[in-house]
């Protein structure tokens, strides 16, 4: 076996936890608040959610209590990365009126530095969609910048698939592959209870260097990936990404847009849970005195009325329009924008969607006409 | 700072308690400028005339806009419509419409904005050297083409014949009449050209000029449509229309470019908002080939 492949103890992986803390990291990972699995501080392994898994279908979650007490045997909840590196309100500038006009106040406080405990390998490759949209350009974004380089990742592969995932299609996992410091599998074997991993950088390599760690034998490793190949073939769902962007392209004019609209409520959700969807909005505001003004960016949806709103009116009026803009941009125009698709298959958007709309069934009803439309 | 002590379900609505903020510096910052001057063209439309009071002035090409901060109130997308070769003075013509820009036209000599940019992309000098031009402004359009008719005036010879079209609401709206003026004279060709040709949609007061649509100004041209280059500013409809009519003409369509509005609250690339199809209009535009955009502007409500 590879050296840099080795196995942790729970209590190995609870002495890396306070490695991280002691590193003067932030330690986010899975926790549980109002019955759902969200980002929280992790201060030891107890606060994971221990011993329980989701149940998700379209419009529906809920934690119900497995049969082992594994600390990671659950899928993604509604937060993802995004939420720290890409915060859902953000000052952009502070500044304060002067005799000559107004002057900008400078950001001094410093930024805390994540370690996101237990990533999925959906949520390594959204971070990487991301680091396209707000680095990649000619413009970068210093704000993201900032969060995004002081970021160390410990991710777990998946050893179950939720029943709105399709990762597989959209070629993102169970399987970390790249993006991470380390990663972990999961393994419950009759009593034993242990982590198989693999380094991925060399900050990575050097935390490992400060805890209880040996390497893994080729039976452990085989175990894990055999967990991981089960999960990819339990897929809940599934998105044949062949000819997407042609595919959406040609039918701008489908009426099933009409039809999903009339189940849309345009609400949004699924623009905010969704890993790489990246739009915001700006709004000013000036204190009570005036004499401080603040111009804030918070997260925006093109599902909003006025996200498009031009003097005179809204380019996108109808719901139809919005849910073809969202739908055409994961799929179709994020490929020619960004080079990749916008979508990694974590399924969040048919979970959190209040009428369970799920885009890889819009996308197979459009196949479906297409592929008639063929002469 | 506890950003991890999130509440359940984020609803970004639910999270204006937790602001972010980011030490240092980023394009998101403006950079403070001066009016030295605010001349008013119009009841609704207002020139302001921006000096950079510490540092380099912004040089800028034909075609390309800033984001103009007002103290408290917003930042909009404006084209600038000065002169490429006199950078020192950074000129924007706005209509007040709204919040932001109705602070815009209130300011006076002395007043401070804020400025990023200059972003987008730029009308094609190059490609149109060589051949006619004509320019076809809508509106609040002509600032964002009185840049080319400057580039044009500055290298006249460059181009063969060059045509502005311009149409506007009434009499009183029209911008930059005394340049007009003159233009219909430098612009020239050959004596007893006019190349400026204006038209209102409704006659006002002493009015003896056309009334009517830019569009119906297109037939008449005397033109060598192969050679020759359009560029065109205006409501979207009006956009429309005229490159129907250019098209009629002979005109290549790759040789039709227009700037698109879209709404904007970054103008590089970050907020999403201003998607066209596969184009982001701050970073891809403002100014496209027609080919560019034709399949998504053919649709309705891209
Ligand atoms: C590339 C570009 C160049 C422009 N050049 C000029 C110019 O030279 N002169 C000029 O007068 N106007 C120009 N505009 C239009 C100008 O930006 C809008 O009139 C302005 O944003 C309206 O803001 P408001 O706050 O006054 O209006 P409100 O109606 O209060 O608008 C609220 C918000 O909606 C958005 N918005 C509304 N209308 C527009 C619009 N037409 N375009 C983009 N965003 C909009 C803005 O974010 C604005 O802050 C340009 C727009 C673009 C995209
Ligand atoms: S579009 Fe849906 S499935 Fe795809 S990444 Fe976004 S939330 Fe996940
Ligand atoms: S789908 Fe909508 S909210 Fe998401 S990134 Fe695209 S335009 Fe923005
Ligand atoms: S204006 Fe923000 S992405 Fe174009």
């Amino acid at each position: 076996m590879s050296k840099s492949q080795f196995v942790l103890e729970r209590s190995g992986l609870e002495q890396l936890l306070q490695a991280l803390k002691n590193e003067g990291y932030v330690t986010l990972g899975p926790t549980v608040r109002e019955r759902a699995i969200v980002f929280g501080e992790l201060h030891t392994l107890e606060d994971l959610p221990v011993g329980l898994k989701d149940w998700q279908e379209g419009g529906t979650y809920r934690l119900e209590p497995r049969a082992d007490p594994a600390l990671f045997g659950y899928n993604v909840g509604p937060q993802s990365p995004k939420q720290f590196l890409h915060p859902p309100l953000l000052r952009l500038l502070r500044a304060s009126k002067t005799a000559q006009g107004f002057e900008i106040v400078s950001e001094t406080e410093p930024l805390p530095k994540y370690a996101f405990f237990g990533l999925r390998a959906c949520e390594l490759q959204a971070i990487q969609i991301q680091d396209q949209v707000f680095l990649g350009g000619p413009y970068q974004d210093s704000h993201y910048k900032a969060r995004r380089e002081q970021v160390l990742i410990l991710a777990v592969n998946c050893t179950q698939a939720g029943n709105a995932c399709f990762c597989t299609s959209m070629n993102s996992g169970p399987k970390a592959r790249a993006g991470f410091d380390l990663a972990l599998t999961e393994v419950l074997e009759g009593d034993r209870h242990y982590f198989v991993g693999a380094v991925g950088s060399g900050a990575g390599a050097r935390l490992l260097n400060q805890i209880a760690h040996r390497p893994a034998s080729e039976r452990e490793w085989n175990q894990a990936e055999a967990l991981v190949d089960q999960t990819a073939r339990n897929m809940g769902r599934g998105l044949n990404t062949e000819g997407l962007k042609e595919l959406l392209y040609q039918n701008l004019d489908h009426p099933r847009w009409e039809e999903v609209a009339g189940r849309c409520l345009s609400c949004g959700n699924c623009t905010q849970v969704c890993p790489t969807c990246f739009c915001t909005s700006v709004e000013d505001h000036t204190d009570l005195t005036g004499q401080i003004a603040e111009r804030t960016r918070h997260w925006d949806s093109c599902f909003t009325a006025d996200f498009s709103y031009l003097h005179g009116g809204n380019v996108r009026v109808s719901t139809r329009a919005r849910y073809r803009q969202w739908l055409t941009h994961k799929l179709a125009t994020w490929q020619d924008q960004f080079g990749s698709l916008g979508c990694v298959g974590c399924g969040r958007c048919i979970t959190w969607c209040p009428v369970g709309i799920d885009l890889t069934e819009e996308v197979a009803a459009m196949g479906g006409v297409h592929v008639q439309n063929q002469p | 700072m506890n950003a991890c002590r999130l509440p359940g379900f984020a609803y970004w609505t639910y999270m204006v308690n937790l602001i972010s903020h980011t030490p240092g510096l980023d394009p998101m910052l403006p950079r403070p400028f001066r009016v030295a001057r605010a001349i008013r063209e119009t009841a609704d439309v207002v020139t302001l005339e921006l000096e950079a009071p510490a540092g380099p002035p912004l040089r800028f090409d034909p075609g390309q806009f800033t984001m103009l901060y007002v103290f408290g109130v917003g930042e909009v997308p404006i084209s600038i419509s000065g002169d490429a070769r006199k950078p020192e003075r950074l000129v924007h013509t706005i209509r007040s419409v709204g919040l932001a820009t109705e602070a815009l036209c209130m300011l006076r000599k002395g007043g401070v904005v804020g400025v990023r940019g200059p972003f987008g992309s730029r009308w094609p000098m190059e490609q149109a050297r060589g051949g006619d031009v004509v320019v076809v402004a809508g509106g609040i359009g002509l600032p964002p083409l009185r840049p080319v008719i400057y580039h044009i005036l500055h290298h006249r010879k460059d181009y063969g014949r060059v045509y502005l079209l311009y149409g506007a609401r009434t009499p009183s709206d029209l911008l930059f009449t005394e340049e007009l003026k003159r233009w219909q004279h430098t612009l020239s060709h050959a004596p007893g050209a006019s190349p400026v040709l204006v038209t209102v949609d409704r006659a006002e007061g002493s009015w003896d000029g056309a009334v009517g649509m830019v569009t119906s100004l297109i037939p008449n041209l005397r033109l060598d449509p192969a050679h020759t280059t359009a560029m065109i500013v205006g409501p979207e409809v009006m956009m429309r229309f005229t490159i129907a009519e250019l098209r009629k003409r002979g005109i290549p369509e790759a040789r039709l470019y227009l700037s698109v509005e879209r709404n904007m609250k970054c103008a590089v690339g970050f907020c999403g908002r201003c998607q066209l199809g596969l184009q982001f209009v701050c970073k891809d535009g403002p100014v496209f080939a027609f080919s560019q955009v034709r399949n998504w502007m053919t649709q309705k409500e891209v």
